[in-house]
Formats: structure tokens, sequence, C-alpha cells
């Protein structure tokens, strides 16, 4: 079975992040990349996925030079090889842009399932996986918490507000994980000294045959019109308990929408 | 020029090493500690994480790394807990070493699969209740050779002294040294492979320790203990030549070790003196505190320098005898003045067992006697400098 994991390097969410001005698009040029917190549960997932069901798992990463740092980390997880796909020109792609890049990608190497996180830690957007399906015209089965493969027939347990629904579709197909679906692992120094010898195929451009006029920041259908710093944070109110504490409390709380 | 940057490998080791340390170990190592339990599960994650195989082939079931991997993975596991540290320490340098390094090509295959997984462990026997560093002179414990019927058995008498993972339920076996015989005014002293479970070995009970109290060490008898005499490590009468060659190796990762405890002094320090106030301001804003902590990075600095450079000379195959007891005399006081400065700075927090930088202090202790203590490392660095008693 080929199954791609589409991978992204973010800011250390520990760190402080900033918006470059002008653009409104993320810095990225931060010291501190990372593979998307959400992302190491696909890997995990789609090397679960592999090992029970004889398949091999290729690395799909969109980004700058420095990504390939945490391509490198996905292959130390196990990965067997990977794609780094990585163009001046992709810089400040939004998430359709970006879905129209990976899926050209997706489209010349083929797969019978591509596994992401729900979403990046960075833009937040969880669109991606849905909007690789549709241009894929593969089914999509997203906020998966559970998968379950027999064959060609996928089923997944599809978090919901309620709680979830099972969803089941044929191969190929595109999911996208939950945290928590399971414990992603670490790398072993085994894994890491093979993942030094493991593929990595760069793809510009024109190597992916993506069209260089959908791409980038000028032919993204969003645009960041304004940005602010957000507000220094508001000291707390502090209510005395006078023997109606609690009545106060769940006033504050229900004013806010919170009960 | 010298390049004291690790390799990219070497740095992805250490920032797994460095998750893994802060999302399994320290949640829930406070509490082992405070029951005195072994933590078998931490334990486990860490076998399979590859770490007791670090320094060894692939064809034994190692990582296919070396004692540099091993140590940078010790000094990491360090700055959030000693116990685990020194498990894993103690397992591989003290438990698997001289079994890879003196071992006939089938007592490797036979014991050091399961070892580098971490699914088994083993313990190192030289201490004794009446003498450790004092070897061979206050060495009591035999070895005899008895032969019936043309089959050869040692049978091993005496006590061995604070043998760490000697006693967990996954030990498989002890390294004992142990006096073979006289050659002339010397005592003749052997490594022997005495397997867990074999008639009269005795496994004492866990000691109660100041530190290190979520590891394993414990007094071993031995009572006509009868072992094949295939069970001998490396050649007959080298047994005190072996083990100063693993202690010269174990020093060198006692010293990342006390580096690792010396950081995680820091670590926890530059916390706390951002997020801690005392007299109207935070405590990072006390010039007091700023030259303590700065005190501190210095000395686990220099730690760090002097163990990287040891263990670069170890494993270029240079002499490193002097640079080894260097190394771990200049850790250990490192790891010891910092505890000592890091529970001051936290006040009465500080002397709370919950509070790391509390089983710091208690840990610290005993990295100025274990593997040497201090005045042994001085000995030994002045006997490299040529000074003669």
């Amino acid at each position: 079975m080929n199954i791609v994991v589409c991978v992204k390097q973010v800011p250390d969410t520990a760190t402080e992040r900033r918006l470059r001005p002008g653009e409104g698009t993320l810095d990225r040029a931060t010291p501190d990349g990372l593979i998307n917190e959400l992302d190491e549960y696909a890997i995990e997932e789609g090397l679960r996925i592999a090992e029970a069901h004889e398949g091999e798992v290729t690395i799909l990463s969109m980004g700058p030079a420095k990504a390939a740092e945490s391509i490198r980390k996905a292959l130390s997880m196990g990965a067997d090889k990977a794609i780094h796909v990585v163009d001046d020109g992709l810089a400040g792609s939004d998430a359709l842009a970006t879905s129209y890049a990976i899926a050209q990608v997706l489209e010349e190497t083929g797969f019978d399932l591509v596994i992401t996180g729900s979403e990046s830690t960075d833009a937040r957007m969880g669109v991606l996986a849905a909007m690789l399906a549709e241009r894929l015209g593969v089914p999509q089965l997203t906020l998966a918490s559970k998968v379950d493969i027999d064959g060609t027939r996928i089923t997944v347990r599809r978090v919901s507000d309620e709680g979830f629904d099972e969803v089941e579709a044929s191969l190929p197909a595109v999911v996208s994980v939950m945290e928590k679906i399971n414990e992603p692992r670490y790398p072993s120094f085994k894994g890491i000294m093979a993942a030094k010898k493991k593929p990595v195929r760069t793809l510009s451009l024109a190597d992916a045959g993506i069209d260089a006029d959908q791409v980038g920041l000028a032919a993204s259908a969003t645009e960041v019109v304004d940005f602010a710093a957000r507000p220094p944070r508001q000291a707390g109110v502090i209510v005395k308990d006078e023997g109606d504490g609690g009545t106060k409390a769940a006033a504050f709380l229900t004013e806010r929408k919170f009960i | 020029m010298i390049n004291y940057q690790l390799a990219p490998e070497q740095e992805e080791l250490r920032q797994t090493v460095a998750a893994f340390a802060r999302d399994v170990v320290a949640p829930v190592i406070g509490g082992f500690y405070e029951r005195e339990e072994f933590p078998y599960e931490i334990v486990a994650r860490m076998g399979k994480l590859g770490l007791f195989g670090l320094p060894f082939p692939e064809e034994y079931g190692g990582m296919g790394g070396d004692y540099f991997a091993l140590c940078v993975a010790l000094e990491e596991l360090a700055r959030v807990d000693s116990s685990v540290a020194v498990t894993l320490e103690a397992a591989v340098s003290l438990g698997a070493m001289p079994i890879y390094r003196f071992g006939s090509e089938e007592q490797r295959r036979r014991w050091l699969p399961d070892l580098c997984a971490g699914e088994r462990l083993a313990g190192f026997g030289l201490t004794e209740p009446g003498g450790g560093s004092d070897i061979p002179g206050g060495m009591r414990t035999t070895a005899r050779l008895v032969k019936e019927d043309g089959k050869g058995e040692w049978v091993v008498n005496g006590t061995k002294a604070f043998i760490t993972n000697s006693g967990t339920s996954i030990t498989s076996l002890v390294t004992v040294l142990a006096i073979t015989g006289e050659k002339g005014e010397e005592k003749e002293i052997s490594s022997i492979v005495i397997p867990n479970g074999t008639g009269g070995f005795i496994i004492g009970q866990r000691y109660s320790k100041v530190g290190w109290c979520a590891s394993d060490t414990r007094e071993l008898s031995f009572t006509d203990c009868r072992v094949p005499e295939g069970n001998l490590l490396g050649e007959r009468g080298r047994g005190y030549a072996q083990f100063l060659h693993i202690l010269d190796e174990g020093r060198v990762a006692i010293a990342a070790l006390a580096t690792g405890l010396a950081q995680g002094c820091v670590d926890e320090c530059l916390r706390y003196a951002t997020e801690r106030e005392a007299f109207g301001k935070r405590l990072e804003q006390h010039q007091a505190i700023q030259f303590k902590i700065a005190d501190m990075a210095a000395r686990a600095h220099v730690a760090r320098l002097t163990w990287y450079d040891a263990a670069a000379r170890l494993l270029a195959g240079q002499p490193v005898k002097k640079e080894a007891a260097i190394a771990k005399l200049v850790a250990s006081n490192a790891a010891m003045d910092n505890a000592r400065d890091a529970t001051q700075i936290f006040g009465g927090y500080g002397f709370m067992n919950e509070f790391p930088v509390g089983r710091f202090y208690r840990d610290a202790k005993v990295l100025e006697i274990g593997e040497g203590t201090s005045e042994v490392q001085r000995l030994l660095i002045a006997r490299q400098l040529g000074l003669r008693p």
C-alpha cells in the first residue's frame, strides 16, 4: 500500500511568533522549526497502517529549505522516503494554493492513502485534507479518531460535536487524523542513523509540474488585510466571597456564555 | 581546531531523549522516587527507544552507535532524573559492556540481545562490604574451579555490596569479580557471569538510600553458588585489568550524568527565577540570584566540556585515564555545587521532595562516591601526572 503523509514544518508554539509586516504572512525565519505536532499523529498512523498492511510511507512536505530538518525527523521515525517541494515561488501560498501544489505532486506520485494532521498549529485552517480530496476526486474522511483498513475498505471514526460518526469509503482516499488517535513514537538512534540514507526527492515548481501562476502570495485567494498585536492581558476580576461566591462565579460564567 | 558541536545525528538523539525525559519521565518520576519503586514501564519505554543498545553493534541487537551517544542520552535523562539515568548507565556500561568487551562470541550472542533491547538488565559485582576502590586488597569473594566427570564448575562464595540493577524482576545476570587463585603473592582475579536464579545466589533487600531512590541497588550473597566453567568472562586472571578498563569508561558516563544533573539545576532555577517574586520583584531581578545562576551555568558548561573531551578521546582510542578522572571529578563537583545552590534559590520549596531540585540535592552526593570517590579520582590524576606515593 502506497501511503503518503503530508507534513508541515511550523514554528515552535513555545516561542514568540510574528507576522511579516506588509504581507501579513508568518515569519518562518524563526530559529525553531518543528514538525506540526498534529502531523506526528499522521506519521504514526501511516507507519502503523504500513506495518499492518505491508505498505510504504512517503513523507510529502512543502516548505522552505529549513523544512528538510522536519522531513529528516519523520524519516527517523520510520517513514521510507520523502518528497520536499521547495521553491521561492511557493512563499505566501494560502490553503487553496497549497492544496493545488500538493495535489499536483500526489497526482504524479500516485497513492492509496493520503494522511494529514487535522490542522497545522500555525495557520490552523484545518481544510487541507478536504481540499486535497476534492482536487484529487477521492473520498475525504476527516477528523478521524480511529482508522481501520480492510482490503480497499477504509472505516474511520469521525469526531463530531455530539460524539462520533462511523464513516466508510473505498481507497484511494484522504484521511485527516485527530490529536491522540495514537501515541507517536520517538525516533530510535538506529532510525536516526538510517534516515541519513533514505531518499529525499527535492522538487521545484517546474519539476513538479506546478503552474507558478496558481501558487504564492499573489495567487492566494485569501488576503490578510490588517493585523494587530494581541492587546496585553487584562487583570482578572477578583470576586470576594461573602457567602454568595458560588452564585457570583456562576453569574460571571453565564454572562460570558461559558455555561 | 577543536569543535565541540554535536554531529547532526547526536543532536537529533539529544533532542529525542530530551523530549522523552520531559514527556515520559518528568510527570511521574517523583511518585516512583517517593515510593522507592523501580519504574519498570519507563525502563521498558527506554528499551523501545533503543537506549540500552546505543553503543553496541546491530548484530547483537544494538543501535550501532557509540559511547558518546550513550553519554549524550545520559546527560539528557539526568537533566530530569538521575534514577532512570543511573539505571541506564549501570545497565549499559557496567552490565552489558563487560560481556561485549570480554565475552566470547557465544556469550555475546547469548546475553547481549535481551540486554540491548532493555528487556533484561545486568549488574556488575565489584564492590564488597569490605572495600570498593581497595581492590584487590579488600576483596574476599572467591570462585573455585571444581571438575567432576570432566565437567568443570565455578563454586562462588562471598558478598557483593551496592550492586545496581541486581534485583529487579528483569535482571538476568550479574558479572562478579572473584578471587580464582593466587599467583605468588598476588591474588588472581577473574570475572564470572552468574545468571539470576542460580542456586546459592541470594539477592538481598533493597537498600534504603539517600538518593537515586527509584533505582535498584542491593547486596548480593553467594553460598556455594555453582555456574558452568564456560561462564568465565574473558581470560582467567584478567578480571582486575578488565574492571579498570570498564571503570575508565564508566567515569565518563558518570561525568555525563553529573553534567545532566548540574544542567537540570540551571533549568529549574531559570524557570523559578522568572516566576517567583520576593521583596516586590521577580527573583531574576535580584542580582544575588543572577550571579548564583550564572555560576551554576558556568559549572555545567565546564563539566560538559570535560566529558565531551574524555568521550572523544575514548572514541579515538587515545589514553583517557587522566581525562576521565578529571571529567568525573569536575562534573560531580558541579552537580553537588549546583544542587546546593538550586535548593537555596528555591528556599523552603527546595527542601521538599516534590520539587525536582530537592531530588537533585539528594541524588548529587553519590556522584562524588560511586565509580571511584573524588579522592580516588585525584589519586588517578596525580599518578598520571607522574606523582608517586
